[in-house]
């Protein structure tokens, strides 16, 4: 039986140790704001906090993360307004979104490893999440605006 | 639920469109409405338009009927329907916006609806060709403005008054001379019982009192559930009971399975059953391609069960694809005369006698769409009944397939409209739909249909691929008198009626026979060519190698006669006219020319508007250099500035990007800037990267790491955007697909002004590192 905390509570799993965490997040917790998108760690899609860093959930296994605080979107914080969600609001970054909470994640795990990074900081921190409708200007501007206060 | 008495009127303009008695009860209970009223329908007539839109000629046309659109609750919230899919455009926004904006409705009281796919209650539904503000723009303002009417008439009979004496104004009917209010949930139900307004006599709002059209402060409807995960994609819907089912398809379109084994996927924890899924015969149209599906009790364990399958397929007829030979015919097929689609004067001759011919030859790529979220649909079928949620662009054409595909009447269909994780053109495609209708019937179970990353890209309806040959022919000024464009490229036909090998109108249409140069001689032909894999359209369409073509060609003109490439585009535009169309029935993405014609003033200021503002002809560091292209597509003009910056190792940087764009009246400019900010991020992709090719019938690309897209950290440095002002009365014209076609070319002709590298082939690849 694996033991994970996921949003602060305990899951367990006694299925397939090697299943990545993306499924048992979306396909048995029912927490589906993290997104599939690629399967090997391309993306950042599926990008979630576990402890303090940004991991890609696609190819990190449930095992992986047992007895390890996983963080995801719907758990950034309890009414949605962790600075990084209110400056993507106030710049109106998504167009589809479902590359979003990959981003938001992301921009989450580099905002508390770095709270003031520079412009080609936050373009290199940012490059392993694609967005397909291309947010890119308006997520560095956003990314920008939650380390300097919303 | 039968309130139209024949809905196939509904298919135009021309006639009037009788509308019966209608069931409020059941379609409240259709939309999940509850405790509200619906407003009543005007009669549409063709008169009421300003101007004419080829909405009506859509499959079923446009319904003008506030009953349908818009309900008001006792408590004031108002519900708007969104009939189209938000695919990242905005729409599920704008279009509620109109409405609430005519009706005077407070935004932040206003829910919005995502209706389900029945194109007889909500007219056409296909959210694709950059349609929806230009055929519903009006349309929803007159829903607004009959919303309006009734609560304003049922006010004025409530306070005993003339109903000119009353107003609406933000949520509340006002009469002023004697100070009295009522809120619009205190009126709605005596606004239910009010009569129709004519359409005739419908007042519309004065563009002066808008409050949020053309303003731009309105963020879109989802953006909270965006931010928190809580939005819900097609991938996102889960059902009690629902299995989790992934499909080995054919890995040759048209391909089939000859054997599979099943033992060792099986075994894999979690997975329950392994079975066949039909396919349909090449070429197959939107139905499914067939192969083995995985069904398991979630992805993760389906997919690694389909990782375990043994299989052998016969590749069938396109078995020999191969891009590197075809590529060859392509090119050859250029070279010599083709079908001849649009002929003035006689370019033969005159590229006979010209001082100079600049001759270019430019080859494009299959692309893939690749949106964020992978097709994925769910289906439950119960009996002869069928119910399916999925990201689909055509909710209507949905349910007509997943009704003929299962053999039940389509009134037995309903299809829930999710969030598109982006679309691009690959989502108007159901198949993926469909392979989960039959599923789920095969199961008795619901079934999710999750394509992988890799079945995206190698089962997608590609873009096309294409080799595009312009001669031009140039007197001894220098002045281009003679013009051959020869367009040779696999159809989209091709994927509905087999061994189609010349261009449809509508591939025609789109920057080939409408291209507006001033010029005397123009030939534009378009020889055969076969297609091997499905053909499918992709934002922006065969506008992405027509102008990449011709926008290239201006560049290589003005190099030739050591122009400016803005001076040398302006010159080709020529005067300021509406260029008559060259060929008879010449497609116009469906609008009539009257209202939508080939305005070259108006092509003419997007390029003098960017210049300005972009700052053409600055001063720009070594190594840095500025490329314009403009292009009109989806009756919009679109010019683009791009400046790069090419270091001495080829390694390419894009510093600022300018786009002006004419798109006519608009509603909100916030989503037209972020459309070409992503446009841009697109055309770069594509002019970077995009290339999807073939090697023995298979596609041989699999993912993001060889089938790259632009990254944050390689995107432009800033992207401006400038709409030109709309005049009096400009119809709205397209602003999802317009922005992508011109950047490439202009991306190109900055290169060549950098580095003296003309780049005809794309994707640029490792072009400049050589």
């Amino acid at each position: 039986m694996i033991k994970v905390k996921i949003n602060g509570q305990e899951q367990s799993w006694d299925g397939d140790p090697d299943l990545p965490l993306l499924w048992f997040l979306r396909d048995e917790t029912g927490l589906t704001g993290t997104k599939y998108g690629c399967g090997q760690a391309l993306c950042g899609a599926c990008t979630v906090i576990v402890d303090k860093q940004a991991v890609r959930s696609c190819i990190t296994s449930i095992n992986d993360v047992a007895g390890r605080e996983v963080t995801t979107i719907e758990g950034l914080h309890p009414s949605g307004d962790h600075p990084v969600q209110k400056a993507w609001r106030q710049v109106n970054v998504p167009q589809c979104g479902f590359c979003q909470a990959g981003q938001i994640m992301q921009a989450a795990a580099l905002l508390m490893e770095n709270p003031k990074p520079s412009h080609d900081q936050i373009r290199e921190a940012m490059s392993g999440n694609i967005c397909r409708c291309g947010c890119y200007q308006r997520i560095e501007n956003a990314v920008h605006l939650a380390s300097t206060g919303v | 639920m039968n309130f139209i008495d024949k809905p196939a009127k509904l298919r135009g303009f021309e006639k009037h469109i009788k509308v019966e008695k209608v069931s409020r009860r059941n379609i409240l209970k259709g939309l999940g409405i509850t405790g509200g009223f619906v407003l009543a329908a005007p009669v549409m007539s063709r008169q009421a338009f300003a101007y004419e839109t080829g909405a009506g000629k859509m499959p079923h046309g446009v319904v003008v009927y506030p009953r349908v659109f818009v309900a008001v609750a006792p408590d004031g919230t108002v519900t708007i329907l969104a009939h189209r899919s938000e695919m990242g455009t905005g729409v599920r926004t704008s279009l509620p916006l109109i409405v609430a904006e005519e009706m005077e409705a407070d935004w932040s009281k206003v829910k919005v609806q995502q209706a389900h796919g029945d194109e007889v209650m909500f007219g056409n539904q296909d959210t694709d060709g950059s349609r929806s503000t230009r055929h519903y723009l009006i349309p929803m303002r007159q829903i607004g403005a009959s919303a309006r009417t009734m609560l304003e008439q049922a006010a004025a009979k409530r306070w005993n008054v003339p109903a000119t004496e009353v107003k609406a104004v933000n949520h509340e009917v006002v009469h002023s001379a004697s100070g009295r209010k009522l809120g619009f949930g205190e009126l709605a139900a005596d606004a239910a019982r009010e009569s129709v307004p004519s359409i005739e006599g419908l007042k519309l709002k004065d563009p002066k009192d808008f409050r949020y059209l053309g303003k731009g402060q309105v963020g879109i409807v989802d953006l909270h559930d965006i931010t928190t995960g809580k939005a819900r994609y097609g991938a996102d819907v889960r059902l009690p009971g629902m299995k989790y089912a992934v499909i080995a398809r054919p890995p040759v379109t048209g391909g089939k399975l000859v054997s599979f084994d099943a033992d060792a996927a099986l075994k894999i924890p979690g997975v329950e059953k392994v079975m066949q899924v039909r396919g349909w015969p090449w070429p197959s149209k939107f139905q499914p391609l067939g192969g083995v599906a995985v069904i398991a009790r979630n992805t993760g364990a389906a997919i690694k069960g389909r990782d375990a399958l043994k299989l052998t397929w016969d590749d069938g007829a396109n078995g020999k694809y191969d891009s590197v030979a075809y590529r060859k015919e392509l090119e050859e097929a250029s070279r010599k005369p083709g079908l001849v689609v649009r002929a003035e004067g006689d370019a033969d001759a005159a590229l006979k006698g010209a001082d100079k011919v600049v001759v270019g030859e430019y080859y494009l790529p299959h692309l893939a769409h690749v949106s964020m979220e992978p097709p994925v649909a769910v289906a439950d079928v119960k009996g002869d009944r069928c119910e399916i949620w999925a990201p689909v662009q055509s909710p209507g054409g949905t349910r007509e397939d997943v009704a003929k595909t299962l053999g039940i009447p389509e009134g037995n269909v309903t299809v829930n409209v999710t969030l598109l994780g982006g679309g691009f053109g690959r989502k108007s495609k159901c198949d993926f739909a469909l392979e989960a209708a039959l599923l789920s019937k095969e199961l008795g179970t619901p079934v999710k249909v999750q394509w992988t990353r890799e079945d995206d890209i190698h089962h997608d309806f590609l873009h096309t691929v294409s080799v595009e040959r312009i001669e031009a022919g140039l007197d001894k000024s220098g002045k281009v008198i003679a013009w051959r464009h020869r367009s040779v490229a696999p159809t989209i036909a091709s994927t509905f009626a087999a061994g189609a090998k010349h261009a449809a109108p509508f591939e025609l249409g789109m920057g080939l026979v409408d291209m507006p140069f001033e010029i005397a001689h123009i030939s534009c032909e378009n020889p055969e060519a076969a297609a091997f894999t499905r053909i499918g359209w992709f934002r922006s369409v065969s506008n992405i190698p027509r102008a990449f073509a011709v926008q290239s060609m201006v560049g290589e003109i003005a190099a030739a006669t050591g122009r400016d490439q803005k001076e040398t585009l302006l010159e080709l535009i020529g005067s300021p006219r509406i260029v008559k169309p060259a060929v008879k029935d010449m497609w116009n993405y469906g609008e009539p020319t009257d209202s939508y014609p080939i305005d070259t003033a108006r092509l003419r200021k997007v390029v003098e508007l960017v210049a300005e503002k972009g700052e053409w002809g600055r001063q720009v560091p070594k190594g840095h250099g500025l490329g314009i292209a403009v292009h009109r597509s989806f009756v919009s003009y679109i010019a683009t500035i791009v400046e790069v910056a090419v270091d001495d190792k080829g390694k390419l940087g894009v510093p600022r990007v300018d786009t002006a764009i004419s798109c006519g009246t608009y509603v909100n400019p916030e989503r037209i800037a972020s459309q070409i900010e992503g446009a841009a991020i697109m055309g770069l992709s594509l002019a970077k990267y995009g290339a999807v090719t073939f090697k023995d019938g298979k596609v041989e690309q699999k993912n993001f790491d060889d089938f790259p897209v632009v990254r944050i950290d390689e995107s432009p440095v800033v992207t401006n955007v400038y709409i030109v002002p709309p005049g009096p009365d400009t119809p709205p014209s397209g602003v999802g697909e317009p922005g992508v076609p011109p950047f490439a070319p202009a991306l190109m002709n900055a290169i060549f002004a950098a580095t003296g590298k003309r780049i005809r082939s794309l994707p640029l690849g490792k072009q400049l590192e050589a």
